[in-house]
């Protein structure tokens, strides 16, 4: 299967949690492809691609934040995507301690 | 002065009064209320289904649960991600409290601190029953 190098609001995305939350690991998927059948989806015609995303973040901008804080920090960073088009993201967030933590599995 | 780029970034228009009253009033009617796409039998989306199989996994009763559908409502499906200030669906509200979306319950749901927040709640028993 061909790579489909990143459209813009995956690259926004990258770029701006890069800028706002500094992080040491990003890791951004696109997940559109999947969810394209969807109801919502289809009464978009499929979307335009990039509407569902997942994304692993490490950051120590995250430390003593609680999860749900977390997620508002990245939600707030990427208000401008959602009003363009963005119908969802997948979120696995951790500071740097936590990411190093052996013990625990891949899932967050 | 700031220059206000765009107003309401996560609804195109703001929620009226009346709206956020009705929203205010079924986060409170049940324990366990939650916006999502499609209904408890039928979803509509992975991560809705996701949250409705965990509240059903920790034995959630019917009579403590309500769900509503957005995809039914486009007032409804703009209003809660303005009244929660959280632009994704679905999201779960216990005793009136925004938890957050499924990542967030998903995870709640494997420290044990989900369980502990409905039996705490007197949502569900202490004690699991021996035929569940």
């Amino acid at each position: 299967m061909e790579t489909v190098s990143p459209g813009p609001i995956e690259t926004s995305i990258h770029d701006k949690l890069l800028q706002a939350l500094k992080p040491s690991s990003l890791n951004i998927t696109n997940d559109s492809w999947k969810h394209r059948h969807h109801a919502p989806m289809r009464a978009q015609g499929g979307g335009n691609g990039e509407t569902h995303f997942s994304v692993q973040i490490v950051s120590d901008a995250f430390i003593g934040k609680t999860p749900m804080q977390r997620h508002r920090m990245i939600y707030s960073v990427l208000s401008e995507e959602f009003a363009q088009g963005l119908h969802s993201l997948s979120l696995k967030t951790k500071t740097l301690d936590e990411s190093g933590d052996k013990s625990s599995t891949s899932d967050i | 002065y700031s220059i206000i780029r765009s107003a309401a970034p996560f609804a195109h228009r703001y929620i009226s009064t009346e709206t956020r009253g009705l929203i205010q009033k079924a986060i409170e009617e049940r324990p366990v209320v939650l916006f999502m796409k499609g209904t408890p039998k039928l979803p509509e989306c992975g991560f809705s289904r996701a949250v409705v199989q965990v509240l059903d996994l920790h034995g959630v009763p019917e009579d403590k649960l309500k769900a509503y559908n957005v995809l039914s409502d486009p007032e409804l499906r703009s209003g809660i991600k303005e009244f929660s200030d959280w632009p994704t669906i679905p999201q779960i509200y216990v005793n009136g409290e925004f938890l957050g979306g499924c990542d967030i319950l998903l995870s709640m749901h494997q420290s044990g601190e989900l369980e502990k927040l409905l039996v705490d709640s007197k949502i569900i028993p202490e004690e699991i029953p021996a035929d569940k």
